[in-house]
């Protein structure tokens, strides 16, 4: 376990640039989640720390070492793939102690039993160390191979989504496991997704990436209540963030720059107007039980048609057809290039 | 434009039952989905509206006429399908002018009905491209487009955007959704999802092992699920469903307290004990919440930060009843912490351990 960081690292692929100057640190310990669409490098990210690629300029450290030029083996890192590649013709328990019979290492049969042990327990696999891993459901066998790249105390486990191939519900029990696993064994972790939940839930610190740079690097909390431009901003929040042409909204006091508004979905108050007389037109409401989406229309003489999407409580009194005033509370002003202007 | 009527239709496939004695109405202009898990029966209903498959018995009747033994071609239905099956050799303009021309409608009238089509569907701009090179979306709007110019009485729909993506999958609800706002077809729509069944449908019936568990506005079911299988089925995180004892006092035949690990629980209404003191109740995530003042005690599992609110995984003492709670995202509030929780006693659904059906009713929020 140990910390980590990048230091202005590049890598290429024949004319495609994967990763620009990639500066980034990690603490002992820290859940730290690569977040971006596809293509934006967070597996090239991976496989650089992994030592499965090489960089073409820049620094990786893991703890005090320069490991950019040493080979994976030595760099002592496990990795967890989408695709739980356990060995099938193996019991369990041997696929958890296969890391440590490595002959890299000399542990004895009384320790790996122990620390098979232990981690099968915080996985809640226990009884099942004597099964087959083909005889394992989907969502055991990531657990498996979850608990194999923690068994041996890594410095840093790497993982390249690996809950991506399990149904929603699985998804978000494995979610909590893995959060709780990882903090009472204070593993440091590297961690590559594109669904924002996780990286919401599951990181210390996320970083956004855009097109192999880093745009933002902060704790989920900061990221989406402070991002530093529009890109970062509609990557975290489901409904995702509101992103208006400040032009409709006059009244709006805004920096001169201000091209576009940033409402957050629960930030934004709407009122009955009278018919006609609003900015908006409620066009869809979509009911999800705790909460509706208003789906609201607006149309301007010159800019024409936008939409944006409200939060509201169910029974709030609003219909599809009614004519709403809309404000914003806490609202974020970007500029043409979806810079973020401090308001 | 039409009414559907089911009047106790079944349905066996040699020993298996896939549809028991169903029964429902689905009005003029009504968007109905049938949602359920995979075996239920819910696309066996749909292909017995349609006319694919014959009931073993019961009835199907469209705007009033019985269409039980009638020919699919012959009921004026649309049917559109998981997948989208586009003719790959033509255009996509040909492609929604098929079921016309194959009717023998005049040529300047086709014309005229598949760009309204395209129009509706806001597609004008494809008519002209071949459909090989669109993509999933695209494809699955020419597939309506083809449904759609033949105005029909009725659409079915059986899982039309199972296909795609989950981020187009839900952009293609609100599409579907303001498509049938503008044409107003009657349509039943079959899905394992219950994020789309809620966000399109007028009304939901829940369908389980072949029996619809509960047909209700999406609102309804949430609130006031009729059984447990549907209150576990329709929400995420899903309920709460917490065994527990009803407290009835000496020589009482109600009670408005249960009993969770010894702990008394009010549940907001007084409930008529028959027999059986053991129910089940159930909380959404939402109307649970954290205060130190709470006489049930429970321990913090996990967090997770969602930006507009966080969910709480609990665990009580017994240390094997987990509850999730949904909690405003400023709370202050970490794994491992000892913490009381209090319930929305007005919004707790309660359950009959016997057979698994609703005993007392929450309210419908508006």
């Amino acid at each position: 376990m140990a910390d980590f960081r990048f230091e202005s690292v590049t890598k290429s692929f024949g004319t495609v640039q994967a990763i620009q100057n990639l500066c980034l640190s990690a603490r002992d310990g820290d859940f730290i989640v690569l977040l971006g669409p596809t293509g934006a490098g967070k597996t090239s990210t991976l496989r650089l720390i992994a030592g499965l690629e090489t960089v073409d300029n820049g620094r990786i450290f893991i703890g005090n070492t320069d490991v950019t030029h040493i080979g994976p083996a030595e760099r002592d890192v496990t990795f967890v793939f989408q695709q739980y590649s356990l060995y099938p013709h193996l019991s369990v328990f041997d696929n958890l102690a296969f890391p440590l019979r490595s002959p890299l290492r000399n542990f004895t049969p009384v320790y790996i039993q122990q620390k098979v042990t232990e981690v099968a327990t915080l996985l809640q696999i226990q009884d099942k160390l004597d099964s087959k891993a083909t005889q394992l459901s989907g969502g055991q066998m990531q657990r498996v191979a979850i608990g194999r790249a923690l068994v041996r105390s890594p410095q840093v486990a790497l993982m390249d989504e690996p809950l991506s191939s399990l149904d929603a519900k699985l998804r978000a029990d494995l979610r909590i496991e893995l959060k709780r696993i990882q903090s009472e064994l204070g593993t440091t972790v590297l961690y590559v997704t594109h669904d924002q939940i996780e990286a919401m839930t599951l990181a210390t610190k996320i970083g956004v990436l855009d097109h192999g740079k880093l745009a933002q690097f902060g704790t989920p909390r900061e990221i989406y209540a402070d991002p530093c431009s529009a890109y970062v901003a509609t990557r975290l929040g489901s409904p995702p963030i509101n992103l208006l042409p400040r032009s409709f909204f006059p009244q709006v006091s805004a920096p001169a720059q201000a091209q576009t508004i940033g409402a957050r979905t629960e930030n934004i108050i709407i009122n009955h107007s009278k018919a006609g007389s609003g900015v908006g037109r409620i066009d869809w409401i979509e009911h999800l039980g705790d909460v509706n989406h208003l789906h609201i229309e607006l149309s301007h003489p010159q800019h024409g048609n936008c939409g944006l999407v409200v939060l509201m409580e169910p029974g709030s009194g609003f219909h599809v057809n009614d004519s709403v005033d809309i404000d914003f509370m806490k609202p974020l002003f970007f500029d043409d290039a979806g810079r973020r202007i401090a308001s | 434009m039409a009414e559907i009527v089911v009047e106790h239709v079944q349905k066996s496939f040699g020993n298996f039952l896939a549809v028991r004695d169903s029964s429902f109405v689905v009005n003029d202009g009504e968007f109905v989905c049938l949602l359920g898990p995979s075996g239920c029966g819910k696309t066996t209903t749909l292909r017995m509206i349609a006319g694919l498959e014959l009931p073993t018995s019961g009835r199907i009747l469209l705007d009033g006429q019985d269409v039980t033994t009638q020919s699919a071609s012959g009921r004026d239905i649309a049917f559109v399908f998981q997948m989208f099956a586009l003719y790959p050799h033509l255009n996509v303009r040909s492609n929604i002018a098929f079921p016309l021309e194959s009717q023998g409608v005049k040529p300047t009238e086709i014309k005229q009905r598949v760009e309204q089509a395209a129009a509706t569907l806001r597609i004008q701009h494809l008519l002209n491209k071949s459909v090989s090179g669109l993509s999933g979306g695209d494809r699955q709007r020419v597939a309506l487009g083809r449904a759609i110019v033949r105005h029909p009485k009725a659409f079915l729909m059986d899982e039309p955007l199972g296909a795609l993506d989950a981020e187009f999958r839900h952009l293609m609800c609100g599409e579907l959704r303001s498509i049938h706002n503008r044409l107003k077809a009657t349509t039943v729509y079959v899905t394992h999802d219950q994020a789309e069944a809620m966000s399109m449908a007028d009304q939901i019936a829940i369908m389980n092992q072949g029996t619809i568990e509960q047909l209700a506005s999406p609102q309804e079911i949430y609130d006031q699920p009729a059984s447990l299988f549907v209150a576990g089925f329709i929400g995420f995180p899903a309920m709460n469903l917490i065994p527990c004892t009803a407290s009835v006092g000496a020589g009482e035949s109600s009670a408005e307290h249960v009993l969770i690990n010894g702990t008394a629980v009010p549940i907001g209404r007084r409930i008529p004990i028959i027999d059986d003191p053991q129910c089940v109740i159930g909380l959404r995530p939402e109307h649970i919440c954290l205060s130190d003042q709470a006489p049930l005690r429970a321990k913090v599992y996990g967090t997770e930060y969602l930006g507009t609110n966080q969910i709480v995984t609990l665990v009580l003492n017994d240390d094997r009843t987990f509850l999730k709670a949904r909690v405003r995202s400023e709370l202050d509030v970490h794994a491992g912490d000892q913490v009381g929780i209090g319930f929305t006693a007005e919004k707790i659904s309660l359950f009959s351990s016997r057979d698994g059906r609703s005993v007392a009713l929450a309210p419908v929020a508006g």
